[in-house]
C-alpha cells in the first residue's frame, strides 16, 4: 500500500469511528472498559518515570545554574514547573503510552481481525469502526490528559525532593518559584497537546491493527509499526503545537 | 431461499469466482464443497457482504443484497447468523456475554429475558453451565458450539457455516453436523455450509454445490453425488487411489 493510500484509509476510518452508535449504552460501556484498560495499567510506570524526570530536571538545572551563578535558586521551582507542563510531562508520558497502549491496541485489533472476530461483529450488523475504534480514541482522550496531569504533579514533587536532597534550594524557595510567573496559557497549551497526543496514540494503532491481513506475524509487524508511526507523528505534532501556539497566547 | 446470480470476484490479477449461480433452499442444509483454495470462503463472505463482488447479485428471498445501502444491509444482517471457521468468539467476553451480545446490541429485552434466551441457546448446543467460561478455556469443538449458539440467538432466517468441522475429530464433527441439521429444520433456516468433509456431504448434504477453479462444476444432492464416475468431482470425492479403486471395483461387482 502506498503512503497516500494509507493516509486515505486512516482518514476514512476516523470519519466512521465517530458515526452514530447503534446503541449508546453499549458504546459507553465499551468506552469505560477501554478507559480502565488504558489507565490502570499505565499509572505505576508513569508515576515512577515522572517523579524521576522531575527530580533529574531539578538537579541538572540547579547544577548548571549554580555554575553560571547569576540566577537566584528559587527560580528552580518555576523552571521545573514550566518544563514539566510544557514539554516533559506531556511528551514523555505520551511516548511511553504510545509504546504501551499502542502495541496493546494494535495487537488486540489485529488478532480480532485475524481470528475473524471483526467479521463476526460485522455480520451481526455492528459498525465495527465505530464500535471498536471510536471508544478507544474517546477513552484515550479522557484518560491520557488525566495521566499527564498526574505526571506533572508527581514531577513537581520529584523536583522538590531532588533539589532539597541535593541542597540546591530550600522548600520555601522551591514553592516561591512554583508560584512565580504562572501563565494559564501554558496549561491550555498542555491540554491541547494532551488531546492531540491521546488522539494519535489511540488512532494510529487502531488503524494499523484494524487493517492487518495475513497471519500472526503480521500482527507483530503492525504492532511495531503502530508504535513507530505514532511516536514519530507525536513528536512532529508536538513541535508544531509549540511552534504555533506558545507565542500566540503568551 | 438465497439465490446467487453470476457472482464474479477477483483479487488483483487472480480471478477467484468466475460467474457462480446457485440456489440455496430453506429448511435445507446447502453444502458448498471444493478443494482448498477453490473459493468457498470467498463465495460465503461475498454472500454476506464481507467481500464485495465485482459483478453479480445475491437475493435473500428476492431482496437484492448487492443493491442495498448500508442501512438496509444492517437490517438484513440481523436475519443472518454465521459460524466462523475458528468460532470467532470475542476473547474478552465470557461465553454468556458472547451469546448475549447480539441481544444487548439489537434488542430491548430485559436482563432476565436475555439470560433465558442465552441459556436456551446454550442448552440447544449442549453447553449448559459454561456461562462464565472465557473462550480461551474452551476446546475447539466447544468454541464451535458456542459459535453456533451465538449465531442462532436472534433466530436468524439464514445460517452460514464456514467449515464447521475443520480441526475437529470425526466424532465431534458428526455431533456438530447433526446439530446444524436439527436447528436448520427446527427454525426452517436457509443454511449454507462450506466444507471439504465427505462425511458431512453424505450426512447432511440436502443440496450440494461443487466449486472447481472458480466455477460451479456440479450441483445436486447426496444421492446423485455417489453416481459420479469420473471428472473433477470424482477426483475430489475419492481423493485417494485406494478409494477410487474401491469404488471402481464396487461398480464392477
Ligand atoms: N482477501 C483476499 N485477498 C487476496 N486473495 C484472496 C483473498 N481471500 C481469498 N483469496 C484467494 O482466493 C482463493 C480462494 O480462497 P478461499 O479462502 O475462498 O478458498 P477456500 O475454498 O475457502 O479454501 P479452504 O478450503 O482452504 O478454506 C485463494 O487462492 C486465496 O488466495
Ligand atoms: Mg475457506
Amino acid at each position: 500500500m502506498t503512503f497516500l493510500e494509507e493516509i486515505g484509509g486512516y482518514l476514512i476510518m476516523i470519519r466512521h469511528a465517530f458515526s452514530k452508535p447503534e446503541k449508546a449504552a453499549m458504546y459507553s460501556k465499551e468506552t469505560f472498559r477501554q478507559m480502565a484498560d488504558i489507565g490502570v495499567g499505565s499509572l505505576p510506570i508513569i508515576a515512577i518515570i515522572s517523579t524521576f524526570i522531575g527530580a533529574v530536571t531539578a538537579v541538572q538545572f540547579s547544577y548548571q545554574l549554580k555554575s553560571i551563578g547569576l540566577v537566584p535558586m528559587w527560580w528552580m521551582g518555576s523552571i521545573v514547573r514550566k518544563g514539566l507542563i510544557l514539554e516533559l510531562a506531556p511528551t514523555i508520558t505520551a511516548l511511553l503510552l504510545a509504546g504501551k497502549v499502542g502495541s496493546n491496541i494494535a495487537t488486540e485489533l489485529g488478532s480480532m481481525r485475524i481470528s475473524e472476530q471483526i467479521d463476526a461483529y460485522e455480520i451481526m450488523g455492528v459498525n465495527t469502526r465505530s464500535y471498536l475504534v471510536g471508544p478507544k480514541i474517546l477513552a484515550a482522550m479522557v484518560v491520557v490528559p488525566m495521566l499527564i496531569v498526574i505526571a506533572v504533579f508527581l514531577g513537581i514533587i520529584g523536583g522538590w525532593a531532588g533539589g532539597v536532597l541535593g541542597n540546591f534550594f530550600t522548600t520555601a524557595e522551591y514553592i516561591r518559584g512554583l508560584q512565580d510567573d504562572m501563565k494559564n496559557w501554558d496549561v491550555i497549551v498542555m491540554f491541547i497537546k494532551c488531546l492531540a497526543f491521546a488522539f494519535i496514540i489511540a488512532s494510529v494503532p487502531c488503524y494499523k491493527g484494524y487493517t492487518v491481513s495475513g497471519g500472526a506475524l503480521e500482527i507483530g509487524k503492525a504492532s511495531t509499526q503502530a508504535v513507530v508511526y505514532s511516536s514519530i507523528v507525536l513528536i512532529i505534532v508536538n513541535f508544531f503545537i509549540a511552534f504555533f501556539l506558545l507565542d500566540s497566547g503568551g | 431461499m438465497i439465490e446467487v446470480k453470476d457472482i464474479t470476484k477477483s483479487f488483483g490479477e487472480q480471478s477467484v469466482l468466475k460467474g457462480i449461480s446457485a440456489t440455496f433452499k430453506e429448511g435445507k442444509c446447502n453444502l458448498v464443497i471444493g478443494k482448498s483454495g477453490s473459493g468457498k470462503t470467498v463465495l460465503l463472505k461475498t454472500m454476506v457482504g464481507l467481500i464485495e463482488p465485482n459483478t453479480g447479485d445475491v437475493l435473500y428471498d428476492g431482496r437484492s443484497f448487492t443493491k442495498m445501502n448500508f442501512k438496509e444491509r444492517k437490517m438484513i444482517r440481523r436475519e443472518i447468523g454465521m459460524l466462523f471457521q475458528g468460532g470467532a468468539l470475542f476473547d474478552s467476553l465470557t461465553v454468556e456475554e458472547n451469546i448475549r451480545f447480539p441481544l444487548d446490541m439489537f434488542t430491548t429485552m430485559t436482563s432476565e429475558e436475555k439470560l433465558q434466551q442465552v441459556n436456551s441457546c446454550l442448552s440447544r448446543v449442549n453447553m449448559v453451565n459454561t456461562n462464565k467460561k472465557f473462550p480461551g478455556e474452551l476446546s475447539g469443538g466447544m468454541k464451535k458450539r458456542v459459535g453456533i449458539a451465538r449465531a442462532i440467538v436472534l433466530n436468524p432466517k439464514y445460517l452460514f457455516c464456514d467449515e464447521p468441522n475443520s480441526g475437529l475429530d470425526p466424532k465431534t464433527s458428526l455431533v456438530i453436523d447433526a446439530l446444524i441439521k436439527e436447528i436448520t429444520i427446527e427454525y426452517q433456516m436457509t443454511t449454507v455450509i462450506n466444507t471439504h468433509d465427505m462425511n458431512s456431504v453424505m450426512g447432511i448434504g440436502d443440496h450440494v454445490v461443487f466449486l472447481h477453479e472458480g466455477l460451479k462444476y456440479w450441483e445436486g444432492n447426496r444421492d446423485e453425488i455417489m453416481k459420479i464416475t469420473d471428472g473433477e468431482l470424482f477426483d475430489f470425492i475419492f481423493a485417494s487411489d485406494f478409494l477410487k479403486d474401491l469404488r471402481r471395483n464396487a461398480k464392477v461387482s
